[in-house]
């Protein structure tokens, strides 16, 4: 029998609404028009500065600096496309037999309740440092939450660490990326009051020389003048915001929801009491791997025969055994409004074993930028597929 | 591809080896999937990347407890290890801080470090313990860092297991 082999990488099959580019590597969310926005006045700004100002205070004033300038601006532009297109520390979506066997968990919990009652709100108990912290179940990600995580619904992914959604680096902030957001926010401060304070000193040089009034009308770099003035304050904001959060080892979110604002006598589990090993823990702490496998290789079997009863998705790897095994459960999946439709539990999964660090990476050239993985998962494919998650 | 039936030579007198699989290879090929145990995340030290050591049910009579205790308090440690935060820790980052972060494009981190000793760990210790017992670790790391799933295997000549799920296999026509 004649099967094709279709390769994908499994970014394509990732469900929740981000976007990936080149084939895999970068990662942000859907809505990236505040994102342009943001990177037009970070180089435009800077392009004026550079074109029109730089040259005259290089000369009068000393060299360095717009080279110091550059320097800041490149860290600037790097972190904040670090910032951008790394993964925040997304949790994947559990597979079909640890949500089945999470749900068996809740069921025998909750075998105490009458028939015909709500059954009570799925929250597992943790004690961490002697507070107990309330882990909350994401019907989404059929996964109960770990501690501090929370779900983007913009991005519909589970975060670990979740601090925010932010527009302008058009992602979300977690573990992953929260420090190259804080060193994008606090560099970024620094550049806008050194664009600022250099603008200011250009103008004032210049109209020396010619007069207040000429020098608006000769140089178009007063323009940056005015972008700073209104950006300095929020960006400066946010960084010192920051930098308290950081300080108490806070997030963004916790902050929000007043998580650990001291009612009930209720304190932050994860600080360390102490404010340089809270910073130290968030801004030097080690650089987390991301867990979502978004390069891995999946080869689909497409079945030309109609008497093939089931195929299995072959990862392509050293040791492939894809096998399938129907499983009865005896407690189906709750359905929900929040389950979406493709998890059904009659359907067998099939698994494999796939050991990530050992699959090649296939020479595949550089996709259209930026696509949508599409969610093809309904009951269009009868193929059982491997979703690693 | 079927593999040679099994012939009473080869098992062994043990309790728990009454899965006479030698190897991966032939626990693959003559054994069905019959169930999955999901070792969950330990929370009361905080965040940090720590695994239950208590001991699930369903593997009462297919391991002895102590080694999997081991197993789990050895993977334990090889991720305090890996978050740990000290001299090593802060040296990496500033030193990647200064170059914008670009050097971690041809350095690996210490926790990816880490990871591969963890992987290799596991691969062995599926060879040499979990294997012959018909049991196979997942590294946790494909699961989000989630759980440790462990799949319990039958043979696929006996019929109804312990664990009470039936299995059917299907030929990946191979």
């Amino acid at each position: 029998m004649i099967s094709k082999k279709a390769a994908s990488r499994r970014w394509e099959k990732l469900p929740g609404k981000n976007t990936f580019c080149c084939d895999g590597r970068v990662m942000m969310a859907r809505q990236k028009g505040v994102f342009y926005l943001t990177l037009f006045l970070i180089v435009g700004t800077c392009a004026l500065f550079f074109a029109f100002e730089c040259p005259y205070l290089a000369l009068h004033l000393s060299p360095a600096i717009p080279v110091f300038a550059i320097l800041l601006f490149l860290f600037v532009m790097a972190m904040l496309l670090r910032t951008s297109f790394s993964d925040p520390g997304v949790l994947p979506r559990a597979l079909p037999e640890e949500a089945t066997f999470i749900e068996m968990e809740i069921e025998a919990a909750n075998a105490n309740v009458p028939a015909g009652q709500r059954p009570p709100p799925r929250i597992r108990n943790v004690q961490i440092n002697s507070q107990i912290v309330k882990l909350k179940y994401c019907y989404t990600c059929k996964i109960f939450r770990p501690p501090r995580a929370s779900h983007c619904s913009i991005c519909d992914n589970c975060v670990d660490r979740f601090d925010h959604h932010c527009p302008w680096v058009g992602n979300c902030v977690g573990k992953r990326n929260y420090r190259y957001f804080y060193l994008f926010t606090l560099s970024l401060s620094l550049l806008t009051i050194y664009i600022f304070a250099f603008d200011i000193v250009h103008v004032v040089l210049r109209s020396v020389d010619s007069g207040f009034v000429n020098t608006l009308k000769e140089t178009p770099g007063t323009y940056p003048l005015l972008v700073c003035f209104f950006t300095l304050w929020s960006v400066v904001g946010l960084t010192g915001f920051h930098t308290y959060l950081i300080s108490l080892n806070q997030t963004t979110n916790e902050d929000i929801k007043g998580s650990w604002s001291g009612k009930n006598r209720v304190q932050n589990p994860y600080s360390h009491k102490n404010i340089i090993k809270n910073c130290c823990e968030v801004l030097c702490g080690p650089a987390y791997p991301s867990v979502l496998d978004r390069r891995g290789l999946m080869v689909e079997e497409l079945p030309t025969s109609a008497s093939l009863d089931g195929t299995t998705e072959v990862p392509l790897s050293k040791a492939p055994s894809p096998h399938t095994a129907p499983r009865k459960t005896t407690a189906p999946l709750i359905p929900n409004e929040h389950t979406p439709e493709d998890v059904k539990p009659g359907i067998a999964a099939s698994l494999e074993k796939s050991h990530t660090s050992e699959e090649e990476r296939m020479p595949t050239p550089l996709n259209t930028p930026c696509k949508s993985p599409t969610q093809d998962r309904g009951p269009s494919s009868p193929k059982e597929k491997v979703q690693k998650l | 591809m079927r593999s040679a039936p099994r012939t009473a030579a080869r098992r062994t007198t043990l309790p728990f080896y009454h899965q006479s699989f030698h190897n991966l290879q032939e626990l693959r090929h003559n054994a069905s999937l019959s169930n999955k145990v999901f070792v969950q995340r330990d929370y009361t030290e905080g965040t940090v990347c720590k695994f239950q050591t208590k001991f699930p049910s369903e593997l009462d009579s297919r391991i002895e407890r102590t080694l999997f205790e081991d197993t789990v308090k050895t993977l334990n440690n090889y991720y305090a290890e890996a978050e740990k935060i000290g001299g090593q820790s802060y040296l990496e980052g500033c030193l990647a801080c200064a170059t914008a972060y670009l050097i971690f494009l041809c350095m690996e981190t210490r926790y990816e470090k880490v990871l591969k000793k963890i992987s290799h760990y596991i691969q062995e210790q599926n060879e040499k313990i979990y294997a012959p017992r018909g049991l196979l670790i997942t590294d946790p790391i494909e699961r989000g860092m989630r759980v440790i799933e462990i799949s319990i295997y039958e043979d696929r000549g006996s019929s109804g297991s312990s664990s009470g799920s039936s299995s059917t296999t299907c030929s990946s026509g191979r």
